[in-house]
Formats: C-alpha cells, structure tokens, sequence
C-alpha cells in the first residue's frame, strides 16, 4: 500500500506526496471526471457528495458540495487556471462555511513511476484564523486532535 | 521524568477518544470543566479524571480563577497547525484510499474489456 507523505515548505505551503499503482491518464482524469471525483473526493467517512461541478478545462468552474450524516455539510468553489494532460492541474479553491476562506491555490502533478503514478499536491497553507475556522466547523467530525505531534514525539517517520 | 516516561505519558493520554476530543475543543479556546462535560454522555468526574490524565502529561493547563478552574492547552503541547495537519493528512488518506479502489476497479473493468 503507497503511502501519503505530506510535509510543511516553509510557513506557506503544504506539500503531499501519493503514488497510485494507475497510469498518469487515469489519475489524472480522476481529478477532472465529475462521475469520477464524487467516488472519492468525499474525506471523513460518511460524507457524500450530491453536487460536483468540474468543468475541466482552463477558465472553468469547480464546484463541489458534501453533506454529512447528521445533515451538516459545506462546499467549496474554484476555478481551472492551466491544464496540461495528463501531468498537472493548477487551481485555485476555497471553502465557504459558509463564509469563504481566503484562495487556495494548488499545483497537482502527475508523473509516472514504473507502472504507477507519482502524484505531488503543492498547496497554501491556510493562515492560522483560517486553520482555526476549519478545524471549529467540525470538518473532521471535531474529534481528531494531531497525529502530527505524535509523529514528532516518538520519532516515526510521519509517512510510515 | 525521562524522556521514554514522558512519552509514555503523552501516549497514554492520547490513545483515549474522549481525551482526544477534549484536546481538540481546548485548541479553540480555554474552556471550563463544566464546558467540557457538556458534549459527552459522561459525568463531570469522569471528565475531571481525563482532565488529570491530560495534565499530567503535560498537555493541558489548568488555572484557578475563584471557584472555576479553567483549562487550556499547554503552549507548544499542541498547535493548530498540527491539528490542521492532522485533519488534512486523514481527509487526504481516506480520499486517495478510496481512489486507489477506483483506479483498481477500472482497471479490472479494462482487462476484462480487452
């Protein structure tokens, strides 16, 4: 099983580090088909999917909205700012919950890697008031405290 | 206390869900015991004991403030940033899980096309 790496770059920006045992195309395709990402794209456990807009091309519209269980849920919009298939996707997307947080703006790679695909997410790291509102909406079911500090503690690798 | 008690500690305090719960709404704001009581379906004492575990592992800290005795994490016992991290790294680990059995469910429906 691959395992997601995801380090801190500096105060700024967020990066994640994923292979897939699939082609570049089929991963990235994954990103972009609507029928596709409402599959996956879901977080928490229980969480669906009922509106996913992605008009992949450069220019067009991201739309995705989840729902909870318990009938919370919030969405997120953004825009396609360069495409370039199958190996990178730039965007940018915020939350609104509801009000919406400040742009996030993500570069999503995808090499290939023997028979799979290397994907990379770079990303803005949100700033800590923004960090604050997502963690108080209970985006995470508001019961996860870090792992991260665990990681630190015991000195296992973060990705292991 | 050694470095190896300590993390015992720190693992002990965090390996309850009640305990991480607690955590997690003191990295919004201090808050008293009664405060932290209110979303679990358990007592006052119970939660009086999680708070004494967490304090004694140095996580949280609690003041006096007349009869109230508020709590807040310790500094540099947990940050948001963490916590943020955290909440990223299990979305992420969850979604590319589940994209995994997609990507494998293509591709079997791929071979069986062919």
């Amino acid at each position: 099983m691959s395992k997601l790496e995801l380090k801190t770059e500096g105060d700024t920006h967020v990066v994640v580090t994923r292979r897939f045992e699939a082609p570049p195309e089929a991963v990235y395709r994954a990103h972009l088909d609507p029928e596709l990402i409402q599959q996956w794209c879901l977080g928490p456990e229980g969480w669906t999917m009922p509106v996913c807009i992605n008009e992949a091309k450069p220019g067009g519209k991201i739309r995705y909205e989840w729902a909870g269980a318990d009938g919370a849920g919030f969405f997120l919009t953004g825009e396609i700012l360069e495409l370039e298939p199958p190996h990178r996707i730039v965007h940018v997307e915020r939350m609104h919950l509801p009000d919406p947080t400040p742009d996030n703006h993500i570069v999503t790679t995808f090499v290939a890697d023997g028979t799979g695909t290397l994907l990379t997410m770079r990303m803005t790291l949100p700033d800590a008031e923004t960090r604050k509102m997502m963690l108080a909406t209970g985006m995470d079911q508001g019961m996860e405290v870090s792992y991260a500090r665990l990681e630190r503690l015991s000195g296992w690798k973060a990705s292991s | 206390m050694p470095a190896a008690a300590a993390l015992d500690r720190t693992l002990t305090a965090l390996a309850d869900p009640t305990r991480r719960a607690i955590l997690a709404r003191l990295a919004l704001g201090e808050a008293t015991v009664n405060e932290l009581a209110e979303p679990f379906a358990i007592s006052q004492p119970a939660v009086s004991r999680h708070i004494r575990v967490l304090s004694q592992a140095g996580l949280i800290v609690q003041r006096v403030e007349g009869t109230r005795r508020p709590c807040r994490l310790a500094a540099g016992a947990l940050s948001e940033l963490d916590e943020y991290l955290a909440m990223l790294r299990r979305a992420l680990t969850q979604n590319y899980d589940r994209l995994d059995q997609l990507l494998a469910r293509q591709q079997a429906t791929k071979e069986k096309g062919t």
